[in-house]
């Protein structure tokens, strides 16, 4: 099981279990955990789900999508991702979600 | 509320594919859109249209094609123009919305901060005293233009707060916006020549440059649009690339304008037209934000935004050539009932509510999306908190634009609460 830590910007943190299958962004809507808007349900089309990812594992790298979007931001840092395109994975390492102070 | 009677509308489910005109502003103007783009949806949903007053060109009508060319910026450039009407060779305004990347993201990272939610928390306040001093001086039981009194007083003050303008002169930055989407050539005449246009852009470019340099290294911590590319370094020397500079300005008050304004119009008429709506959200005043993401999406303010292909591309079978231009129909995709569940219908609380493409898709997203929401927001929350009736006493008039879909007047009557 991975479980997934999403911080709030400020510090406070929710642990949950992911499902197979599910992304990040769903996970939080899932689990009514505040700071993801994901305005365009899940296509890397809208850059509202941004969030600081940590993990001990590799992730899959950004597609060209994603990195378009990252590349609008502000606030984007080395760790970036959109939580939309992260999907839990049988036997994923635990994840921790850092959100950012907002989303546009 | 619908097209006028004597209106004759083209019979755009009988006749032929070839002879319907995607070009004709009128349909916007009478509201008689609906059936071309559901035909053009089922029957032809990359189409060309070989003539026009803008030349030829694509249109695509799906929700999931208008998504797919959004995120395809190399083969759908942005660049020359995101307006129908190519720009003239030596007049092509430098503007982030008609840009690729990379240049595209510097520019647009440089204004970002502005509309931020950061500093939008700051700006709630200001917004809010403005919208109730505009709403406490409306009149009581008789008509009058919502368009007027309202929709355009208040963006036109939200404008100038964002470029912290002359407050004087504020209505200058509302008549230069009207006046850049006017061109003759999309207003089935209506509108004015390119001359008439360039000689507007180039007061405003005056008034701005003044601005600029009163502003330079004058010290003061203020905080509006003009210092911001002054204080970035990617944009510090914006002043003496005017055409870069214009570009700048325009697209800022284009964008905070037509697109917030006929939003807030709409409302009311959407309100009006589904009174079981109106009673929902008076019940619930807590689905004022999903209201206005629904009213955004059936307003759709902005119709289109046009790419031109970088390259011979086969998409959904049209084979499109390098050079041509491809118009996204934002107002068919939002109403493309195969995406979008009962589409046709106002529906303030319908799930996925801000899946919709009226802020367009990708990286050139509205970048002031969240500003436009929170004054749309704090509009309804004062006006229904403050106002009994908000009644449609007569047929809204429609503007003649291609680019633009709204309203120039708009009939109604309110009564407060005892």
């Amino acid at each position: 099981m991975t479980v997934i830590t999403f911080i709030q910007h400020d510090g406070s943190e929710r642990m949950v279990d992911g499902d197979v299958g599910l992304s990040l962004m769903e996970t939080a809507l899932k689990h009514d955990i505040p700071g993801i808007d994901a305005d365009c349900g899940g296509g890397a089309i809208c850059g509202t789900c941004h969030c600081f990812v940590e993990m001990s594992g590799d992730l899959p790298a950004p597609d060209s999508q994603e990195t378009a979007m990252l590349g609008l931001r502000p606030d984007r840092a080395d760790n970036s991702r959109l939580a939309c395109q992260i999907v839990v994975s049988d036997g994923m390492s635990d994840i921790t979600v850092k959100l950012p102070e907002f989303q546009m | 509320m619908n097209a006028r009677a004597d209106v004759m509308k083209p019979d755009y489910r009988g006749m032929p594919l070839d002879s319907l005109d995607i070009a004709d502003p009128r349909m916007f103007q009478h509201d008689y859109w609906h059936d071309l783009f559901a035909r053009l949806r089922a029957e032809s949903p990359v189409h060309f249209q070989p003539d026009s007053p803008v030349g030829p060109f694509w249109s695509v009508t799906r929700y999931e094609d208008i998504v797919a060319i959004e995120r395809d910026t190399e083969t759908f450039s942005s660049e020359p123009s995101i307006a129908m009407i190519d720009p003239e060779p030596d007049m092509i305004l430098k503007m982030f919305i008609a840009m690729d990347p990379p240049d595209h993201d510097d520019q647009r990272r440089a204004v970002h901060h502005v509309v931020a939610p950061r500093n939008l928390r700051e700006f709630e306040t200001l917004i809010r005293e403005r919208t109730i001093e505009v709403l406490d001086g409306l009149p009581e039981n008789e008509p009058f233009d919502w368009v007027k009194l309202v929709s355009r007083d208040l963006t036109t003050k939200m404008l100038a707060t964002l470029f912290d303008y002359p407050w004087e002169e504020r209505n200058n930055l509302t008549q230069w916006s009207d006046m850049f989407t006017n061109d003759e050539r999309i207003t089935d005449g209506e509108g004015v020549s390119r001359e008439v246009i360039i000689e507007h852009m180039t007061a405003c470019l005056q008034r701005f440059t003044e601005l600029w340099h009163e502003r330079k290294d004058d010290g003061k911590e203020a905080f509006d649009l003009i210092r911001m590319l002054q204080a970035d370094p990617n944009t510090a020397n914006m002043v003496d690339d005017p055409l870069t500079y214009m570009g700048n300005i325009m697209l800022l008050i284009v964008g905070g304008n037509d697109t917030t304004r006929n939003s807030m119009s709409g409302g009311v008429v959407f309100l009006n037209q589904f009174p079981e709506q109106m009673a929902k959200v008076r019940a619930q005043p807590e689905l004022i934000p999903s209201m206005v993401s629904e009213i955004i999406r059936y307003q759709t303010p902005l119709p289109h935004m046009r790419r031109t292909a970088t390259r011979d591309v086969e998409f959904q079978g049209a084979k499109i050539r390098k050079g041509e231009k491809v118009v996204l129909w934002f107002v068919s995709g939002n109403y493309d009932d195969t995406v979008i569940d009962r589409a046709d219908e106002f529906w303030i609380d319908r799930p996925q509510v801000r899946n919709h493409l009226s802020f367009g898709a990708g990286i050139h997203r509205c970048m002031g999306n969240r500003l436009a929401e929170m004054q749309l927001r704090i509009l309804w929350e004062e006006a229904l908190s403050r106002f009994e009736k908000i009644e449609l006493v007569g047929d809204p008039k429609r503007t003649c634009n291609l680019f633009i879909r709204g309203y120039t007047e708009l009939p109604v009557r309110v009564s407060r609460f005892a």
